[in-house]
Order: structure tokens, then C-alpha cells, then sequence
């Protein structure tokens, strides 16, 4: 494998999982905290119970994102050393404060973990809290570094080099915030989901029972809410692409004419060659409306830039269908689940709608990955846009192969561990003594 | 004081404090590997016990050392991706496996079979880590890492398959299996056991200090500035005396089983042989080539990055002492638990 490729592969490999451990390890202490608080206001077991496994989850998950963030922050520098030589001082920031947010939510989740009996219970309550949002403010401080690649802003360039740094103009680009929230919300959407789904496979199988039954409802709203603000959200990102990077919205569209009134496509296949993307269903002024709310607004298109610059297109396109396409569909489900609980009572008594759940249960995932790839794609050839070349960027140290080689495989068993784990000491049935009387112990 | 110095200052910090709390998690899964006779079972439990709460946030300071180095030093930081890229990788594939066995290990309730194989993978990757993080220290203090626009003039195994760094490997890989062992004799109330880890103290203590000087004497063929910097600085010089200071009470309270003063005076003893290389080192971050001042950020970004670490260390000082002050409250009320019953 040439030595380039084999350095975007183990990028995107190593990405490809920790965004999974990342994400759950940011939901699973949101959904912890909310259990416990319900726990503390109804003094239902079953809630308590849930707290636990929730907590246990969230263990594993940061011990696990712990090592598979290690590991990024290494790949920065191994792999794309040119990158980090000039852009470190850059990007340094938001580094260096997620350092922080991850030393605070160690530290409470200890106090989390171990504190159930030695503290009073509202410090408990606040400690899951803490726990909570300095693992949202890890993600939003990482995103931001993205954001930057995307957008920089913060220095000018002279004689090649960055110089007249502001650190916090640098992280607060165009890009940073909406990606930020873009991601966060990602990350409650796919876990919430995902947790629902599970919960729901397991109801259906175990028979009803109040531990997956309080799980569900948890899991359900957290998801919900999230997906139903994603839309404003994406709405929010895109203008932000359209304005800042015309050419990466060109492509996330298969835009190749600059246009006036541009349509949005939905679904099709985009013919880099051909310059024309066919088999797409086409809404008039679609595009033009969403991008800049305007039905006549003008839309580059792909052929304001020379072929040689762009991403790959097609895939580009893919993904950012398959993204759109199962944040709607999850938000469809969202409004379903609401209409049918206001309706017909309590969601878990209904079959049907549970095995529609542990259909949609993946989705979140789906569009989760997708759309980093999306972000990423869409960005090539540059790993700085318009400034930085990824090509320029990468170690000239060989054999890269046999690095993404090993640390593939060692994802490989890192997730079939993750699966393992979780699914032995967070989803396992419950005990009917741990459901009986109050203050147990799992 | 200029920023680079400061920021310089609080790296060698932060590897101070890795060194001394997850250098000891490493050394105990170099332990590990040796666990043996009637107590094997009481010592693995012994180790596993000791780490469990803590290494993760051990870990995160070695973070704090690489991304401050990146956001601080960048040029320094590339050079050593370049040119040390393999024993980088190798410390990295370290911190991989030693984690995930580690987390394996101890959520895992199948058979024994399979936890010793786990358990196996643990102690290698734990000796891996502290091995290569000693070579790359080594390497950057002797004069072999040069990296011109991008190519790394030695190759990628010339830069540190040479005497001084693999001694210096070999030197940190004892000094934290020495404070590993010196810890767990206070981690526990039997005396049988707390003899185990006595020994073992005693016989890394040992074999560290024959590294050291074997440091020393190869330092004179390959690595001169270094030792210079070690033997003619009068402020180095102070340091390293109160290093072999602390290394003799350890000695001796290890001799005499006064294992709180022992555990004591080996970090102080560790924590003083880093400050030492660190004083020895400055203002260098990658000899020959690197040093603090010309691979530096511009100085308003390394302003604004202590104002960050000043922040940052607001928060985490405080909730370090509350975590201290729950665990001690629970270690507390465990043992009159015990001992009650």
C-alpha cells in the first residue's frame, strides 16, 4: 500500500473508533445522571439499578476512549508531523484545555464510581453532572480542532508560516461551534438510539420487565430530543458550509454548475467525469432555499476549481445522503414515539412500535459515521483547507502499512472488548433482588 | 522568567508526576510478569487492587506532556515523531495494550486460563511502555536526532538503537518498577506479602542504580553534552545529591521495613533523578538541533497557553484533593470494617 494511503487509512481507521467510544463514553453519563435523578425523586430500584450499569458503561467507555484518544494524539504527530510542525501552536488550545476537561471528568467519575455511599447524595447528583459536562466539553473542544482544518482563522501567513497567532480567534472559527454542536448532538442521537434499541430487542425477548422498561424511556428521550434539534442544527452547519466552503457543499450536493436557483438533490450518483450527477430526485430552488434561504441565490459549483482539487465527489455525496437521509428518518421515529405515547399510553406495552425501534436502533450510528466521513472527505484534498495539502502533510517515515496493519487489528479486539463488556455488566438482566427495596449494591 | 522556560517547566512537571504515579501503575504490571510461589494469587490481586482506581487518570498527564509539547514546541515535537517514530509507536502500542488487558482483565470473570493469558499480554505491554518512553528520553539527550525538513538524517533506527539510549531504557524501566514495588508494600497489611515487594524493591533499587551508573559511563562516548550538563552544573549537581540522599534513606528504611518512609523517599528519589535530567537537559528539547527557544511558539500563544494550564490547574488541584479525600475516607472506613467484624 502506498505509504500516503496507508497513513489516511489508519487516520480514518483510528477516527472511525474512537468517535464510537467517544460518543458513548458523552451520552452514557448524561443518561447515567438523568437515572439517578430519577431515582433520587422516586425511589424506584429500577432506576437506581440503571444509574449503575449506566455508571459501570461510562467506566469502561472512558477507560477506553482514554487509551483510543492516546492514540490519536500520537497519530497527529507520527503520522502527519508537517501538520502538527506548523499548525501545532495553532491548534494547541483546545488541546490543551480538553486535557483538563478529561483530568475533571477522571476525577468525578472516581468520586462517581466510588463516592455511592461516602458522599452526600446531592454531591453525588452533581458529581454525574460534572462527569457530564466535561465529557461534552472534551468533544466540543476536539471539534473545534476540526473546525479549525476546515475554517482557520486565527494567524496570518507570512513567509510560509503562521505567525500573529490568537489561540482563541483560532478556535473560535466559522466552523468550530456549529460542528461542535453538530457532533454532541450526534453523539446523544446515536447512543440514545442505539440504547433504545437495545433495550427494546431485550424487552421483547426477556418480557416485560421494569429495568428495560425505564432504560427505554431514558434512552428514547435523550434521542429524540436530540435528533429533533439536529435538523436546526444541520440547517445551521450547511449555511455555515455554504458561505465558508463553497466547494465542499458543491460537492456534499453533487453541485458541479455554478447555478442560480440550484435544486436539491436527493439520492443520485454523482459522475465526476461526466460532471453531472444522474438518477437523483430533484427539488427546484431546493439547495439555493436551504443554503442561504433564498430560492434565486447563487450556487458554485465544483467547476469553479480545477478537477485536481476536488474530493472524491461520489463518496462525498454518499455519505452526506446517507447521513441526511437517517437523521430524518429518526426524527420521523421521534415524533412517532411522542404522538404514541400522548396516545396510546406507554410505549413498552407496544410491540410493534419496540420492533421498530431495534430497527431504527443502528441508524444513529449510521448517520454518525457517515457524516464524519462527510467532514472529512469533504475536505480533501487539504488538511488545512486551502492552505495545507494532506499530501505535503504526511511522515516521510516508511512502511506505514505495517503500523496500520497492527493498530487495525488492535481496534479489532479493543471493540470486540467494548461489545463484550457492555453487554455482560451494563445491558445483563436484571437480578430480581436488585429490583427489591432500596440502597442496592450491583 | 520567559514563557518558554515556564512552559518548559511545567512539562518537566507534569513528566515528573506521571513518572511518580503512572510510572509506579507500569512498574506494577512489570510486577506482574513475576508474580510467583505459594502468594502468586495474593500478589497479582495485590497489583490489580492497587491500580484499579486511578491509572486512567495517572495516564492523562503523559497527554498534557504531548499536547503541551505540540502546542508549545511544535517543531520539536514533529522532529521527535519523525526521527523517534519507532520507539514512539512502540511506547504508544504499549499504552494500547497494557490499557485494554488491563480493562479486560478485570471485568473478565471466565476462566482462569484465559485471564492468565490476558494477564500475560498486561505485564509485557506495562515493560514495553516504560522501556521505549526511556529510550526516547535517551535519544533526544544524545546528539542523534537530526531532523531536516522532514527527513530524519540517521534513518528511523539509527536515532536510537545505540548504547546510551537503551541504557537509559533499561535505567527508567527499573527506577519505575523500583517505585512500583516500594509502593505496594504499603498497599497492603500482610507482612508476607509486603516482604515479596521488599525484595523486589530491593532488587530493582539495585539494578537501577547499576543502570544509572552504566548511564554515566556510556553518556562518555556517545552523549558528552549530557553529561557535562550532569556533572559541571552547580545547581544540577545540588539536585542530583538530594537525589542519592533520598535513594539512601529508601535503602535503609527498605532494609529496616519502614515501608511509609521508603515509599516516600523513592518518589522523592525518582521524582529528583527526572528534575535532574530535566535541569542537565535544558534549554534542549531534542539535541542537537532543538531547544526551547528556537522551536518555541510565538510567545503570546505561550502565554495563552499557562493561562490555560493556570485555570485548568485551578479546577483539577481542588478536585484532585476532594478525590484524595473521598478514597482516604473509604480506605478508612474499609479497614475499621475490617477490623470491627
Amino acid at each position: 500500500m502506498d505509504n500516503f494511503l496507508a497513513a489516511r487509512s489508519q487516520m480514518g481507521m483510528s477516527l472511525a473508533f474512537h468517535i464510537v467510544f467517544a460518543v458513548i463514553g458523552v451520552a452514557l453519563p448524561l443518561m447515567m445522571t438523568i437515572a439517578e435523578w430519577r431515582w433520587r425523586s422516586t425511589g424506584d430500584p429500577a432506576y437506581l439499578l440503571l444509574a449503575k450499569r449506566w455508571a459501570k458503561g461510562t467506566t469502561i467507555l472512558f477507560a477506553v476512549g482514554a487509551i483510543s484518544g492516546t492514540v490519536l494524539s500520537f497519530e497527529l504527530g507520527l503520522l502527519w508531523p508537517r501538520f502538527m510542525q506548523y499548525a501545532g501552536a495553532v491548534i494547541g488550545m483546545p488541546f490543551s484545555l480538553e486535557g483538563f476537561a478529561f483530568f475533571t471528568e477522571a476525577i468525578f467519575l472516581g468520586i462517581y464510581l466510588y463516592g455511592w455511599n461516602r458522599v452526600p447524595g446531592w454531591f453525588h447528583l452533581f458529581s454525574g453532572i460534572i462527569v457530564s459536562l466535561s465529557g461534552l466539553l472534551s468533544a466540543i473542544f476536539v471539534t473545534l480542532v476540526n473546525g479549525w482544518m476546515n475554517t482557520p482563522t486565527g494567524f496570518d501567513i507570512v513567509d510560509g508560516k503562521f505567525q500573529n497567532i490568537h489561540p482563541f480567534a483560532a478556535m473560535l472559527n466559522p466552523a468550530g461551534i456549529p460542528e461542535a454542536v453538530h457532533m454532541v448532538l450526534a453523539a446523544y442521537t446515536a447512543a440514545g438510539f442505539a440504547t433504545a434499541g437495545i433495550h427494546s430487542w431485550l424487552l421483547l425477548r426477556r418480557g416485560r420487565n421494569r429495568f428495560d422498561e425505564v432504560a427505554i424511556g431514558i434512552a428514547l428521550t435523550v434521542g429524540g430530543a436530540a435528533v429533533l434539534v439536529q435538523g436546526i442544527s444541520g440547517d445551521a452547519l450547511a449555511r455555515m458550509v455554504a458561505q465558508n466552503q463553497p466547494m465542499k457543499l458543491a460537492s456534499l450536493e453533487g453541485q458541479f454548475k455554478t447555478e442560480v436557483g440550484a435544486p436539491l438533490r436527493i439520492g443520485g450518483l454523482p459522475f465526476p467525469d461526466e460532471q453531472v450527477t444522474k438518477y437523483a430526485i430533484e427539488i427546484p430552488h431546493g439547495l439555493s432555499l436551504l443554503a442561504f434561504h433564498s430560492p434565486n441565490a447563487l450556487i458554485k459549483g465544483l467547476d469553479q476549481e480545477s478537477s485536481k482539487d476536488w474530493p472524491n465527489v461520489r463518496m462525498v455525496h454518499i455519505c452526506f445522503q446517507i447521513m441526511v437521509g437517517c437523521g430524518s428518518l429518526l426524527s420521523l421515529f421521534a415524533l412517532v414515539a411522542a404522538w404514541l405515547s400522548w396516545k396510546r399510553g406507554p410505549l413498552s406495552k407496544q410491540r410493534l412500535f419496540l420492533k421498530a425501534a431495534v430497527l431504527v436502533g443502528p441508524l444513529g450510528f449510521v448517520a454518525l459515521e457517515a457524516g464524519w466521513m462527510v467532514t472529512e472527505l469533504g475536505r480533501q484534498p487539504w488538511i488545512v483547507y486551502h492552505l495545507m495539502r494532506t499530501r505535503d502533510a504526511v511522515t516521510s517515515m516508511p512502511n506505514i502499512t505495517i503500523t496500520f496493519l497492527v493498530m487495525t487489528f488492535v481496534y479489532l479486539i479493543l471493540g470486540v472488548i467494548v461489545v463484550w463488556l457492555l453487554s455482560k455488566h451494563v445491558i445483563a438482566p436484571a437480578e430480581r433482588k436488585q429490583l427489591d427495596g432500596p440502597g442496592v449494591l450491583v | 522568567m520567559n514563557p518558554a522556560t515556564i512552559l518548559a517547566g511545567i512539562m518537566l512537571g507534569a513528566l515528573v508526576i506521571y513518572s511518580l504515579l503512572a510510572g509506579a501503575d507500569y512498574g506494577a504490571g512489570f510486577w506482574d510478569l513475576t508474580c510467583s510461589g505459594p502468594r502468586r494469587e495474593k500478589q497479582r490481586h495485590l497489583i490489580a487492587h492497587a491500580i484499579e482506581p486511578v491509572w486512567e487518570t495517572n495516564h492523562v498527564w503523559l497527554i498534557l506532556v504531548v499536547v503541551l509539547m505540540f502546542a508549545g514546541f511544535s517543531p520539536a515535537f514533529s522532529t521527535i515523531c519523525i526521527g523517534l517514530a519507532v520507539p514512539v509507536f512502540l511506547i504508544l502500542l504499549g499504552i494500547v495494550l497494557r490499557g485494554s488487558s488491563y480493562v479486560f482483565r478485570t471485568y473478565f470473570a471466565g476462566s482462569i486460563q484465559t485471564q492468565l493469558y490476558w494477564g500475560k499480554i498486561f505485564s509485557i505491554s506495562s515493560s514495553m511502555t516504560p522501556l521505549f518512553l526511556g529510550i526516547v528520553i535517551g535519544a533526544i539527550s544524545s546528539d542523534t536526532v537530526v531532523v531536516k525538513d522532514g527527513i530524519s538524517e540517521n534513518g528511523f533506527l539509527r536515532t536510537w538503537l545505540h548504547p546510551f539510549p537503551l541504557v537509559v531504557g533499561v535505567l527508567s524501566l527499573s527506577l519505575f518498577a523500583y517505585l512500583s514495588a516500594c509502593y505496594l508494600t504499603v498497599e497492603t497489611d500482610d507482612p508476607t506479602l509486603q516482604d515479596d515487594f521488599r525484595g523486589r524493591a530491593l532488587f530493582s533499587g539495585f539494578v537501577s542504580l547499576l543502570a544509572a551508573f552504566a548511564t554515566y559511563v556510556v553518556a562518555g562516548s556517545s552523549a558528552r553534552e549530557i553529561r557535562d550538563g550532569l556533572s559541571n552544573t552547580l545547581y544540577v549537581l545540588l539536585i542530583e545529591s538530594c537525589a542519592a540522599i533520598a535513594a539512601f534513606v529508601a535503602f535503609q528504611a527498605l532494609w529496616s521495613r519502614h515501608y511509609l518512609r521508603a515509599r516516600i523517599a523513592a518518589a522523592a528519589q525518582v521524582g529528583l533523578i527526572i528534575l535532574g535530567w530535566g535541569a542537565a537537559q535544558y534549554p534542549y528539547l531534542v539535541r542537537p538541533g532543538s531547544n526551547i527557544f528556537n522551536s518555541s511558539a510565538p510567545s503570546s500563544v505561550l502565554v495563552a497557553i499557562e493561562i490555560a494550564c493556570a485555570f485548568g490547574g485551578a479546577i483539577l488541584f481542588p478536585s484532585l484533593f476532594l478525590l484524595y479525600r473521598v478514597f482516604k475516607a473509604h480506605r478508612k472506613s474499609v479497614v475499621a470494617e475490617t477490623t470491627s467484624v
